[in-house]
C-alpha cells in the first residue's frame, strides 16, 4: 500500500546523511521559501501570473528563460568552488568530501551548466532580441514557446529537488553506460539525470523549431536573409543545429531508461546491448551542441563590436558563410570525443582533419571582428570589454583544440584536466562572456533602465580573472597527466597549481556576488539610469528603434527594410523615429496558462517515474496532455490592441524622444545618456 | 466564387484521400510480407525498404504538399538539407559502429 501511494519514497530520501547535503538542501528550501514569502510581501501573486506565468510575450519569456538560467548558474558555480576547494587540500589525503559526493558534484555541475545555464540563457536572448530584430511582433507559435519554457524549467526544478530529496547521479554530465545502468547505479540518481535531460531536450527541439519558422515567415518586408543581423543569422543556425542535434539525446536518454525501467538491453554488457551505440548518438548530439552553445556568442559580438566601434560589420557575408560553414561541419567531427574508445587509425584520422577544418571559419571570423575594430570609433564599454578577452582567450582556447584534434596528442591527454582546461575555455570566453555582454547590451531596451557602469566593469575583472586563473594552471597539470573527476591524488606536483586554480574559483565567486550588487544598485538607481528614448549605445539594428522598455506589441508599423543596418541607415539620413500618419489595430496572442500547467504537469510525471510512483507519472501524462488538446480547441487565441491605444503609446514615447537630449559618444556611460545618441560626425 | 472554392476544396480533398488510401497500402504490403512468409528475408528486407521510402515520398507530396514547383523551393531546400543530415548521421553511425565491431572481432 505504501508503495503504491509513495513508490520508493521513504524518510531515507532526506539529505540528512551528511552535513553538507542537509546546508544545500537547506539553502535550496529557504531560498524557495523567501521567494514565496517576497512575492506575497510585494502582493505580486496576480501580477505575476498576469504578465509573467501566462503570458505568451517573447520578451518576457525570455526575461524568465534568463532568470533560470542565473539560479542555476549561482548553484554550479558554487559547487565548482566546492570542487576546487576539495581538490586544493586533496593531496594523499581524502579531503571533505567523499567520493561518491564528489562524483555528485562533478556531474550537477556539468548537467547545470550546459542543460540549465547555458542553454536557458542563450534561448532567453534570443527571445527576447531575435523577433525584434527581425522586425516581427511575436514567435510563430507564442503558446509553444510558453510550453518550452515550461518543460526546461521543469527540467531545471527536477535538479534542484534533487539536492532535497534521493541523490543525484555519480555519470557525470554524459552518462555514459554500462555504469548508469541498472546494475552499476541502482539509485535514483540515474533517474534523475534522465528525466531532466528529457524535458529539457523536448522543449529545446521546441524552441529550434519556433525560432526557424519565425525566421523563415516573419521577417519584416524587405528583410532578405541577407539583410538579417548577425544574431539572427546565429539564431537561424543554431535553431537548425537544435532541430537536428536535440533528437538523438531524446533518443538515447529514452533508451538509458527503457533499459533501466523496462529491462530491456540497448546499452547493457549482456545480451547484445551497445554502449558504443550510447556514446555515439551522445555525441551526435553533444558536438553540435557546442555550437549551439558557442554561435550564439559569436552572434553577440559580432553586434556588440559593431555597435561600439561605430562601423558597419566588416565582412558580413564572410560571417554568414562562416556561420553556415561552422553549422555543417558541426554535424560532420562528433567522433574526435571518442577517439580512444576502439575504431581503427583511419576512422580517427578523418575525424580529426574534419575538425582541424572548422578553426578556418572560425579564424576567419575572429579577422572579420579584428577589422571590424580597425578605424572604429571604439567605445570600451563592458560588452566590448567582453569581446576583447574573448577574441584572446578563445584563440588560446581554439589553438588546444586543435591540438585535441590529432588523435595521437589525444591518446596522450584526454580524460586529464587538459581536456577540462580546454572546453572551460571555450565554454566561458564564447559562451558565458557572450551572454554576460548580452545581458549587459540588452539590459537596457529590456528595462529602460542601464546596468551599473562600474559594477559591470568589477564583474568582467572577476570573470577573466577568475577564468584565467582558475583554467591556465589546469592546462598543466593536465599535460602532466592528472585524471579528471579526482577527487584524491597523490602527486606532490599537482598541489601548487591547484591552489591558484582554486584562487580563481574564490574570484568568480566573487563576479557572482558582483552581479548580485550590480543589480541591487541598478534597480535602485534606476531613475538616473533610465534610457527612455531606447537607443542608448547608438545601435544599428531594429530593437533600439522603438521605446525601452518596448511596448508589447514591439513596433506600432512594421518597418520596411531596405539594406543591412537599416536603422542606422536611417538615423543617418534622419529618417528615423518618424511617426505614422495612421496607426491600426494590432492583434496580439492572449495570455494562456497552457504552458505554466505543462511546467507543473511534466515536473511531476518527470519526480513520479523517477520515484516509481506510477499514479502520479499517470496523472502528470494525463495532465499534459490534456491541457494541449484542450488548448488545440481554444479558437479565441489573440485579442486587438486598438488603434487610439497605440497612438496614444506612441506619441507619448515620440514626445520623450523629442525631448531627450542627444549626447555625444563619450557621454554614454554618463547619466546624461537618456537613450538618444548623437551620430559622430 | 464559391463555386471555385468548392472546387479547390474537393481537389484538396482528392488528393488527401489518394494519400491516405497509398499510405494504408504501403503499410500494409510490409506487415502481409511478414505475416503471410512467402518472400525469402533478403527480398522481404527491399521490399520494406522500398515501401517505406515510397511512403516517405506520399507523406510529402499529398500531406505536406511538397513538389517541385518554384514555390516550394525553400520548403524543398529544407528537405535537401534534412536528408544530408541525416545521411551524415545514419551513415557515419553505421560506419563508426561497424568498424568498432570490426576492431573487436
Ligand atoms: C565559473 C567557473 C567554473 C569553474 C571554476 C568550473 C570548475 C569545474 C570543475 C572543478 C570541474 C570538474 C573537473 C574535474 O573533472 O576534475 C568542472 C567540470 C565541468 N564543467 Fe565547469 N567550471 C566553471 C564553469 C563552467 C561553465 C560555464 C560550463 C559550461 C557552460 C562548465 C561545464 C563543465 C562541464 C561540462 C564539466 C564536466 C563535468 C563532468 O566531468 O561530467 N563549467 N568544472
Ligand atoms: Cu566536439
Amino acid at each position: 500500500m505504501r508503495h503504491l501511494l509513495f513508490g520508493n519514497l521513504g524518510y531515507d530520501a532526506l539529505p540528512f546523511y551528511s552535513a553538507i547535503a542537509t546546508g544545500a538542501a537547506s539553502v535550496v528550501v529557504l531560498g524557495a521559501l523567501a521567494v514565496l514569502g517576497f512575492v506575497t510581501w510585494i502582493k505580486g501573486w496576480k501580477s505575476l501570473w498576469i504578465d509573467w506565468l501566462t503570458s505568451v510575450d517573447h520578451k518576457r519569456i525570455g526575461i524568465m528563460y534568463v532568470v533560470v538560467s542565473f539560479v542555476m548558474l549561482a548553484r554550479a558555480v558554487v559547487e565548482a568552488a566546492v570542487m576546487r576547494s576539495q581538490q586544493a587540500v586533496a593531496y594523499n589525503n581524502p579531503g571533505f568530501i567523499p567520493p561518491e559526493h564528489f562524483a555528485q558534484l562533478f556531474t550537477t555541475h556539468g548537467t547545470i551548466m550546459i542543460f540549465f545555464m547555458a542553454m536557458p540563457f542563450l534561448i532567453g536572448i534570443y527571445n527576447f532580441a531575435m523577433p525584434l530584430q527581425i522586425g516581427a511582433r511575436d514567435v510563430s507559435f507564442p503558446a509553444m514557446n510558453s510550453i518550452s519554457l515550461g518543460l526546461t524549467s521543469a527540467g531545471a526544478v527536477l535538479m534542484m529537488i534533487s539536492l532535497c530529496i534521493g541523490k543525484f547521479s555519480t555519470g557525470g554530465w554524459t552518462g555514459y553506460p554500462p555504469y548508469t545502468e541498472l546494475s552499476f547505479s541502482p539509485g535514483v540518481g540515474v533517474d534523475y539525470w534522465i528525466w531532466a535531460l528529457t524535458l529539457s531536450s523536448i522543449g529545446n527541439t521546441m524552441t529550434g523549431i519556433n525560432f526557424a519558422v519565425t525566421i523563415y515567415k516573419k521577417r519584416a518586408p524587405g528583410m532578405t536573409l541577407f539583410r538579417m543581423p548577425l544574431f539572427a543569422w546565429t539564431a537561424l543556425c543554431i535553431s537548425i543545429l537544435m532541430i537536428f542535434a536535440m533528437p538523438p539525446l531524446t533518443v538515447a536518454t529514452l533508451m538509458l531508461a527503457m533499459d533501466r525501467y523496462l529491462g530491456m538491453h540497448f546499452f547493457t554488457n549482456e545480451l547484445g546491448g551497445n554502449m558504443m551505440n550510447y556514446i555515439n548518438m551522445f555525441w551526435l548530439f553533444g558536438h553540435p551542441e557546442v555550437y549551439i552553445l558557442i554561435l550564439p556568442a559569436f552572434g553577440v559580438y559580432s553586434e556588440t563590436i559593431a555597435t561600439f566601434s561605430n562601423k558597419r560589420l566588416y565582412g558580413y557575408t564572410s560571417l554568414v558563410w562562416a556561420t553556415i560553414s561552422i553549422a555543417v561541419l558541426s554535424f560532420t567531427v562528433w567522433l574526435h570525443h571518442f577517439f580512444t574508445m576502439g575504431q581503427d587509425g583511419n576512422v580517427n584520422a578523418i575525424f580529426g582533419i574534419a575538425t582541424m577544418l572548422i578553426a578556418i571559419p572560425t579564424g576567419v571570423k575572429v579577422y572579420d571582428w579584428l577589422l571590424t575594430m580597425v578605424r572604429g570609433r571604439i567605445r570600451i564599454s563592458v560588452p566590448m570589454l567582453y569581446a576583447c578577452a574573448f577574441m584572446v582567450l578563445f584563440v588560446v582556447g581554439g589553438a588546444t583544440g586543435v591540438m585535441l584534434a590529432n588523435p595521437g596528442f589525444d591518446y596522450q591527454v584526454h580524460n586529464t584536466l587538459f581536456l577540462v582546461a580546454h572546453f572551460h575555455n571555450m565554454l566561458i570566453p564564447g559562451l558565458l562572456f557572450g551572454m554576460l555582454s548580452a545581458y549587459h547590451y540588452w539590459f537596457p531596451k529590456a528595462f529602460g533602465f542601464r546596468l551599473h557602469e562600474g559594477w559591470g566593469r568589477i564583474i568582467f575583472g572577476c570573470w577573466v580573472g577568475g577564468f584565467i586563473l582558475a583554467f591556465m594552471p589546469l592546462y598543466i597539470v593536465g599535460a602532466l597527466g592528472m585524471p579528471r573527476r579526482s577527487q584524491e591524488f597523490f602527486e606532490a606536483v599537482y598541489r601548487p597549481y591547484l591552489w591558484v586554480a582554486l584562487c580563481g574559483a574564490l574570484l568568480v565567486l566573487c563576479a557572482l556576488a558582483s552581479m548580485v550588487i550590480q543589480l541591487w544598485t541598478s534597480i535602485r538607481d534606476r531613475q538616473s539610469l533610465a534610457v527612455p528614448a531606447g537607443d542608448p549605445w547608438n545601435g544599428r539594428t531594429l530593437e533600439w528603434s522603438i521605446a525601452a522598455p518596448p511596448p508589447e506589441y514591439n513596433f506600432a508599423l512594421i518597418p520596411q527594410i531596405d539594406s543591412v543596418d537599416a536603422f542606422h541607415q536611417a538615423k543617418k539620413q534622419h529618417t528615423a523615429w518618424r511617426a505614422p500618419e495612421h496607426y491600426y489595430d494590432i492583434e496580439l496572442p492572449s495570455n494562456t496558462p497552457v504552458g505554466f500547467v505543462c511546467c507543473v504537469a511534466s515536473g511531476v510525471f518527470g519526480f513520479a517515474l523517477t520515484w516509481h510512483v506510477w499514479w502520479a507519472v499517470l496523472l502528470g501524462a494525463g495532465v499534459f496532455f490534456g491541457a494541449i488538446i484542450t488548448r488545440s480547441f481554444n479558437r479565441d487565441t489573440f485579442r486587438i490592441i486598438p488603434a487610439a491605444e497605440i497612438r496614444e503609446t506612441e506619441e507619448r514615447w515620440l514626445l520623450t524622444l523629442r525631448e531627450s537630449p542627444a549626447i555625444a559618444n563619450d557621454a554614454m556611460f554618463t547619466t546624461a545618456n537618456r537613450g538618444l545618441v548623437r551620430e559622430p560626425v | 466564387m464559391n463555386d471555385d472554392h468548392a472546387a479547390e476544396r474537393r481537389q484538396e480533398l482528392h488528393g488527401y484521400i489518394i494519400g491516405l488510401v497509398s499510405a494504408i497500402l504501403l503499410s500494409a504490403i510490409p506487415f502481409a510480407g511478414v505475416m503471410l512468409g512467402l518472400l525469402s528475408p533478403a527480398a522481404l528486407i527491399w521490399v520494406i525498404a522500398v515501401a517505406g521510402l515510397v511512403q516517405v515520398i506520399v507523406h510529402f507530396r499529398f500531406f505536406l504538399h511538397i513538389d517541385l514547383s518554384r514555390s516550394h523551393r525553400d520548403d524543398l531546400q529544407l528537405i535537401l538539407f534534412s536528408l544530408l543530415i541525416v545521411v551524415l548521421m545514419v551513415g557515419g553511425t553505421l560506419w563508426v559502429l561497424t568498424n568498432q565491431r570490426h576492431m573487436m572481432g
